[in-house]
């Protein structure tokens, strides 16, 4: 079984929007046709996108922290928008486990997108075709790139490199050992969908430094002994002299 | 959710038929048991005929909710997971059966042997409750649409198209068979006061729902207090166009209010006024009336629904 899925890093997501245009850049330009943009330059500027950056105030000032929150298709396990598709347009497929619009056969009904509670699919108003995130399908096994791009355009693009992608059900792929070691969770677990993308969340990131780190513990010539020794907050400079 | 016009009338239009249609079979049954006198020649042919415009009519609007009407075909292919896949091959056949139900009758006349139009009957009443299933059950089984997942969706579904099928099936019995419409009128009057206390049962139940995702496990941070800062789109997008309604909750509660009044209890006056006074034009009224009511009923249905994605959606900027 392989799970293919991206891990989102809100620890050093910077929401820059670089994941946002690389995607829709890289899937305007695709066979399947163009995602539509209306007003792009005017008042209200809209469109298709497969992303969103999101932002939340978490917390009451003074004690307040931004999350910048990427949003796109999670690849759930268990998609609830896949069985009710009258067509068959939506799929999930066997071999990865990428959920799928097969564009052809989506009469646009809209039905997905009411049975999916993320709202990570968005009808393309020209086309009135549902499209979603596709994990670059066209990208990642495409043998036209060199192996190192065949990655979502998402995760080329981050500059931060707070998108992994990879196989979640290989237990030592980045994104497995990511999950398990920083805590990876997946959104509203409450449905059952069992998201494949998951998110690394916040943490402070804490320095222990004990005393005896300070002080040269092994120091068998004295050197330290015979300087002034400056205080522990002055500036020094090892072994030489104390400023 | 944004209540989409096209699934508005789709819904409720059918359900008129369906109504209608049972109305018709139901009338079938009672002369064949003798209870009432065999109603005017031409009944059953034009009840179904009327039945096949509200029928049609709706399917028409379904495909105005379509982005692509002509790969509607396609959509009888997953009758095995989805709900709409199955409405969609039940609606032509219970279509289909109530024609060939009409025209039994209609070629057959009064001399028409009385199997094939009762066989036929038959089948497209199990047709059409069966559509009354798969119509709920699209809305109903969307597990996380709370206001919607519930058996009481299917009840309404079922008892709301009865109900305007059988105001509208008194109103047409009126004016041949004397001794049906007042049958008819009672069937409505009884539907009518069903529906009522089954919606206002869903009514109840959904101003007491509590949503299972809230912010925090839509983003997946533990803290009671979280603000939406940025949605990622300054001019809207398909999400924030497709569910939310946009109007004030004030429209909504009135629309409320107006259903209530106009679905149910106004209809059920004009049923009783046209039965005091055998007048066409009250029980016409009647059915006017409850369909106007309907339609705000539909409205408020979808409009009621709080997706969870909305959360995600909480604020532009």
């Amino acid at each position: 079984m392989t799970q293919m899925a991206l891990v989102i890093d809100l620890n050093v997501c910077v929401g820059c929007h670089a994941c946002v245009t690389s995607c829709k850049e890289w899937n305007t330009s695709g066979s399947a046709g163009a995602l539509v943009d209306d007003n792009p330059y005017g008042k209200d500027p809209t469109g298709t996108f497969f992303n969103r950056v999101q932002t939340f105030e978490v917390g009451e000032y003074p004690n307040t922290q931004t999350v910048h929150f990427p949003k796109s298709c999670l690849h759930c396990e268990d998609p609830p928008c896949v069985p009710v598709c009258p067509t068959g347009a939506s799929y999930k497929r066997k071999e990865d486990g990428i959920v799928l619009v097969d564009y052809d056969k989506c009469i646009g009904c809209k039905y997905c997108a009411w049975a999916c509670p993320y709202g990570v699919r968005e009808l393309d108003e020209r086309r009135h075709e549902m499209t979603k995130c596709t994990l670059c399908i066209d990208r990642i096994y495409n043998p036209k790139l060199p192996a190192s791009d065949r990655k979502p355009a998402c995760v080329m693009a981050c500059p931060t490199n707070a998108r992994l992608f990879g196989d979640i059900h290989d237990p030592d792929s980045e994104v497995s050992v990511a999950i398990r070691e920083q805590g990876g969770y997946q959104l509203m677990p409450e449905w059952g969908t069992k998201p494949a993308n998951h998110y690394l969340p916040r943490r402070k990131t804490v320095i222990p430094i004990r005393e005896d780190q300070l002080t040269r513990a092994d120091n068998p010539l004295k050197i330290d002994g015979k300087l002034p020794k400056p205080a522990l907050k002055e500036p020094s400079l090892d072994d030489v002299t104390s400023w | 959710m944004n209540p989409a016009l096209s699934v508005i009338f789709f819904t409720t239009l059918i359900g008129v038929g369906q109504g209608l249609f049972l109305a018709l079979y139901c009338a079938q049954l009672l002369s064949l048991v003798a209870v009432i006198a065999a109603p005017a020649p031409g009944f059953y042919a034009l009840g179904s005929a009327i039945a096949l415009v509200f029928l049609v009519a709706g399917l028409a609007a379904s495909f105005l909710h379509l982005g692509h009407p002509e790969r509607a075909w396609r959509a009888a292919a997953m009758w095995r997971t989805s709900w709409l896949s199955r409405e969609v091959i039940v609606l032509p056949a219970f279509i289909g059966t109530v024609v060939l139900y009409g025209a039994a009758h209609y070629i057959g006349g009064a001399a028409a042997p009385r199997g094939i139009s009762l066989a036929l009957g038959g089948i497209a009443t199990l047709l059409c409750l069966t559509l009354f299933v798969c119509t709920g059950m699209i809305y109903a089984c969307i597990r996380f649409m709370q206001e919607w997942a519930s058996p009481l969706t299917l009840a309404n579904y079922f008892l709301l198209g009865s109900a305007s099928g059988f105001t509208l099936a008194t109103a047409f019995a009126f004016f041949f068979a004397a001794d049906l419409w007042p049958i008819f009128a009672a069937i409505a009057a009884a539907l009518t006061l069903f529906a009522f206390v089954s919606r206002a049962a869903s009514l109840h139940r959904n101003a007491r729902i509590t949503p299972k995702s809230t912010l925090q496990t839509a983003i997946g941070v533990r803290h009671p207090k979280i603000v939406q800062k940025a949605q990622g789109a300054m001019g809207g997008s398909f999400n924030t166009r497709e569910f939310f309604h946009g109007k004030r909750p004030a429209f909504a509660r009135s629309v409320k209010w107006i259903f209530l009044v106009l679905a149910f209890p106004l209809p059920l006056l004009l049923l009783a006024g046209g039965f005091a006074l055998a007048s066409a034009a009250l029980l016409v009224a009647a059915f006017a009336v409850q369909y106007a009511g309907l339609l705000a009923e539909r409205w408020f249905f979808f409009a009621q629904a709080n997706h969870p994605q909305n959360l995600y959606y909480q604020a532009v900027s």
